[in-house]
């Protein structure tokens, strides 16, 4: 596996020197996700998971996708409007706002991700109940909101007000927890690029959620993932949508600046 | 290392002490470590080598084809975030296995390696293991005997 995504990776380097480049080539040939040191989780797929995320028509995720599109143009709430009454195309509407959650919300001066921009329209804007946590819909709007920054850079902001919420963010990523004892970048940092067991651990970065995770069967938000990743060492997770994992969702989304939004990935 | 014995003596003092007061968590066997090792078994008896190389395999206990090669063909996948272990029974005298495992961070504080038979300076542990080692005292027993063997 390891030398098989070596030889994607040279593949990748021909295609920035120009040397293999062509407008038609599938997406599977040259693409390329990196900046600086950074690489997508991406490169740290087999090819098969690649494969399964690089044709539109295989990525499950789609099914997501095309429900949160669906959705965006249905009226719902006492409101009587839908997505669409306000935003219009999304398209253009929605085009890098993805990239840039999570983001100080103007109105509460709280730090929101794209799930709770998306459940505030529903509340305020639209007056109708906020989708749960890792409901089909929560999932499909926030992968179609997602989908339309796709191919732009990770972008989001740690100025002003948000400088606090990166700080706790950072300092949950740093700190060791649970039973075995060990911290995110215990992992993603100093161990990036090993194997736990027959894991490849990558950089843990955040491009490329909602995922479809193969080992789910379904599409799944970061902070199941987080969730995950603390249940595996035993560590007592946080609720998804909690401030802690807001927080922490801050911070590993700006270590991801950069790398273009993959969402809706494929992952193992 | 060699005031570590002090400390730890304090510290499973405090253990022992907080254990009376933790829902159910069984008590800890006090031990001494000097220079770099716990000489004396933590059950006063020699472990089975055989019993702990299954309990190195198995997942919900030492894992540690999680993040060591080990020679154990029969298993797929051994993770390289530690070094193999296949010769390790040369490197290092039981005593220094038997600290490893109990507590490895007494060695390097920042290595990636678990304690294996530590409850103290734990956070936010879930609750059902709260208070609890990842193994007990004939397991890190059963172990040390099967590291004893790899040579
Ligand atoms: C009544 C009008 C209205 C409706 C309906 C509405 N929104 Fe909004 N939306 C807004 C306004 C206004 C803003 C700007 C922020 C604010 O003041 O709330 C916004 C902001 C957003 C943003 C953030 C844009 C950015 O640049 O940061 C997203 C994402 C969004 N809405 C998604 C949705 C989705 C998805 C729906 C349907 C479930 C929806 N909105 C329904 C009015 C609406
Ligand atoms: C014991 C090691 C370990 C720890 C500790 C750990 N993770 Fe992970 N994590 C993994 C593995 C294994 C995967 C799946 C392979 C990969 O992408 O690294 C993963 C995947 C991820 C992913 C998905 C990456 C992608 O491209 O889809 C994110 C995000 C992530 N982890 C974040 C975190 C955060 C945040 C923490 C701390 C709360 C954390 N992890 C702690 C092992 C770990
Ligand atoms: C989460 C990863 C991890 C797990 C699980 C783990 N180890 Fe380790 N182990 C390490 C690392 C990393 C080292 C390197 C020493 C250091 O970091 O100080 C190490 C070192 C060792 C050493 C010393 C080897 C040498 O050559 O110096 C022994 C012995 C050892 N481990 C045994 C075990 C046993 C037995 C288990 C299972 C009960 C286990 N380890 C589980 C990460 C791990």
């Amino acid at each position: 596996m390891t030398y098989k995504s070596a030889a994607a990776y040279v593949v990748g380097g021909l295609v920035a020197l120009g040397m293999l480049a062509s407008a038609s080539a599938p997406m599977a040939e040259g693409y390329e996700n990196m900046v600086g040191d950074k690489k997508s989780g991406y490169h740290y797929s087999t090819p098969a998971t690649q494969s399964i995320q690089d044709d539109d028509f295989n990525n499950p995720s789609f099914l997501w996708v095309d429900q949160g599109e669906q959705l965006w143009s249905k009226v719902d709430g006492k409101a009587g409007k839908s997505c669409a009454t306000c935003h219009d195309a999304a398209a253009k509407s929605m085009k890098g706002v993805g990239a840039t959650y999570p983001k100080i919300d103007a109105k509460s001066g709280k730090l929101i991700n794209i799930e709770q921009r998306i459940n505030s329209c529903r509340k305020n804007n639209m007056q109708a109940k906020p989708w749960k946590w890792e409901s089909n819909q929560l999932l499909g709007m926030t992968a179609f909101v997602k989908l339309q920054s796709r191919g732009m850079p990770v972008n989001v902001s740690i100025d002003g007000a948000a400088k606090p919420y990166y700080e706790k963010g950072k300092n949950f990523y740093n700190q060791r927890r649970g039973m075995l004892d060990m911290s995110c970048s215990g992992c993603h940092v100093e161990n990036a690029g090993k194997m736990v067991r027959a894991d490849l651990l990558s950089n843990g970065f955040s491009n490329g959620f909602p995922t479809y995770r193969l080992k789910w069967q379904k599409l799944g938000s970061l902070h199941r993932r987080f969730r995950g990743c603390n249940k595996n060492i035993r560590a007592q997770p946080y609720k998804a949508g909690s401030d802690e994992y807001t927080a922490l969702e801050l911070f590993v989304t700006h270590r991801s600046n950069g790398l273009k939004v993959e969402s809706p990935s494929v992952r193992r | 290392m060699r005031n570590s014995a002090l400390t730890f003596g304090l510290i499973v003092c405090v253990l022992l002490v907080g254990s009376l007061t933790g829902a159910g968590a069984a008590e800890l066997v006090k031990y001494t470590v000097k220079d770099g090792a716990i000489a004396q078994s933590l059950t006063g008896k020699k472990g089975n080598p055989a019993k702990g190389r299954k309990a190195a395999i198995h997942r919900k206990k030492g894992n540690c084809l999680a993040c060591h090669k080990m020679p154990v063909p029969e298993q797929l996948f051994h993770g390289n975030v530690g070094p193999d272990l296949a010769k390790v029974g040369e490197r290092y005298s039981e005593g220094e296995l038997r600290l490893r495992l109990v507590n490895s961070k007494a060695i390097n504080e920042d290595t990636t390696m678990p304690a294996f038979y530590r409850t103290a300076g734990l956070h936010r542990v879930m609750k059902q293991w709260k208070g609890k080692t990842i193994l007990s005292a004939s397991e890190v027993e059963d172990i040390v005997a099967y590291l004893v063997t790899l040579r």
